[in-house]
């Protein structure tokens, strides 16, 4: 009897599933995503005073970025009426990768050229150009 | 095995067929990503805050994966996680804090980032879903694999659609932002070593003095270790 009451839950849950999941998924599922994505990157730059977190912030952001790109470009999320980006949305995501990458080498550079030479990566310490 | 276990089997099988697998692996793989991004956030841990984002980049591209992106997709696991996320490890062991300092940051901050998070986070999950087009459920349209339109294209060759009928009827490829990218990734990549190198110095440097300064000064100045950071190196230079 106990089996057949698992069995029931069990029923119970996956109906629920059906019903939480019964429409496909669109463009806009992606871009809330990726705006959740940019807002924890933009509070994680703003935020964050170890250098190298707020280079993760800025990689938060373009990740996002890059979601809402691969969301309109994609094919299987385009709805009824709706247009496309085709492929121009996916290369576009790759550059931005690619910019990412680069990006994220001249500034670890820069922070360890910041670190040989104030022993810290507290972004609030680097104020020798104030004026 | 009585009626009733074998119609709850049956039912069963009935609602595992039923269920949009698509959708289900996009919420799961969607909540990966938007839970480690806000670990990345509220973390203090620099090396919690670069697993973090291996997670929540990893869960994206899990996401194009799902989007039919597969190119896109593996590109950013190889480039980013395999790549960026290693130099960012390289960077957080070699700028280690002595021991274990956290830059934490005042709570009036946090408060402040709090409001100005929620503001955008609303501005922009309004513009989100205020556009009635985007919001209709994709029609689930199988694509041909994306890997040879996308290479071709980057030569400068477009296969994905036919010339458009216009007077010109030429559709340009990416053949000039290819190059302009990767010159520019040479650049960056040799900017990056200049920048990085080791040099070679007349007075030490002030972590060196730091640190052959002993630690009595650190324990009883740590604040100001490095903001007297001149006058520790005149010390270490009369030394």
């Amino acid at each position: 009897m106990s089996c057949v009451g698992v069995n029931n839950v069990g029923l119970i849950a996956m109906s629920g599933l059906v019903a939480a999941t019964g429409d496909g998924v669109s463009v806009a599922h992606y871009l809330v995503v990726g705006a959740i994505l940019f807002t924890a990157g933009i509070v994680c730059m703003a935020v964050k005073r170890n250098a190298l977190g707020v280079l993760m912030g800025i990689e938060l952001v373009l990740n996002g970025a890059n979601v809402n790109f691969v969301a309109f470009a994609s094919p299987y999320l385009r709805g009824q009426g709706a247009a496309s980006l085709g492929i121009d949305g996916q290369v576009i995501a790759l550059f931005v990768i690619l910019l990412a990458a680069a990006e994220a080498a001249v500034a670890l550079a820069i922070t360890l050229s910041f670190y040989n030479n104030h022993a810290t990566v507290d972004v609030d310490r680097a104020d020798d150009l104030k004026g | 095995m009585t009626g009733s276990e074998s119609m709850t089997g049956l039912s069963g099988c009935l609602l595992l067929a039923a269920i949009n697998f698509h959708t289900l692996l996009f919420y799961l793989f969607a909540t990966l990503a938007c839970g480690f991004a806000v670990g990345v956030v509220l973390a203090d841990n620099v090396v919690r805050m670069a697993l973090y984002l291996v997670l929540s980049l990893g869960a994206t591209a899990g996401l194009f994966f799902l989007a039919g992106a597969e190119f896109v997709g593996a590109m950013q696991l190889m480039i980013y996680v395999g790549g960026t996320l290693v130099l960012l490890v390289f960077g957080v062991m070699l700028t280690a804090q002595a021991p274990f300092v956290s830059l934490q940051t005042s709570s009036g901050d946090r408060a402040l980032a709090g409001i100005v998070a929620a503001s955008l986070l609303a501005l922009l999950l309004q513009a989100a879903v205020s556009v009635e087009v985007w919001r209709r459920p994709g029609l689930g349209e199988v694509a041909p694999p994306a890997a040879t339109p996308i290479g071709t294209a980057l030569v400068g060759l477009r296969v994905d659609e036919p010339p458009p009928a216009s007077p010109s009827g030429v559709r340009s490829g990416y053949l000039l932002p290819f190059e302009i990218v990767s010159v520019h990734l040479l650049v960056v990549l040799v900017g990056a070593a200049y920048l990085a190198r080791a040099k070679r110095r007349k007075t030490p440097r002030a972590i060196e003095v730091a640190a052959s300064a002993g630690s009595v000064e650190l324990a009883v100045e740590p604040r100001r270790r490095t903001g007297g950071a001149t006058s520790a190196l005149t010390a270490g230079g009369a030394r």
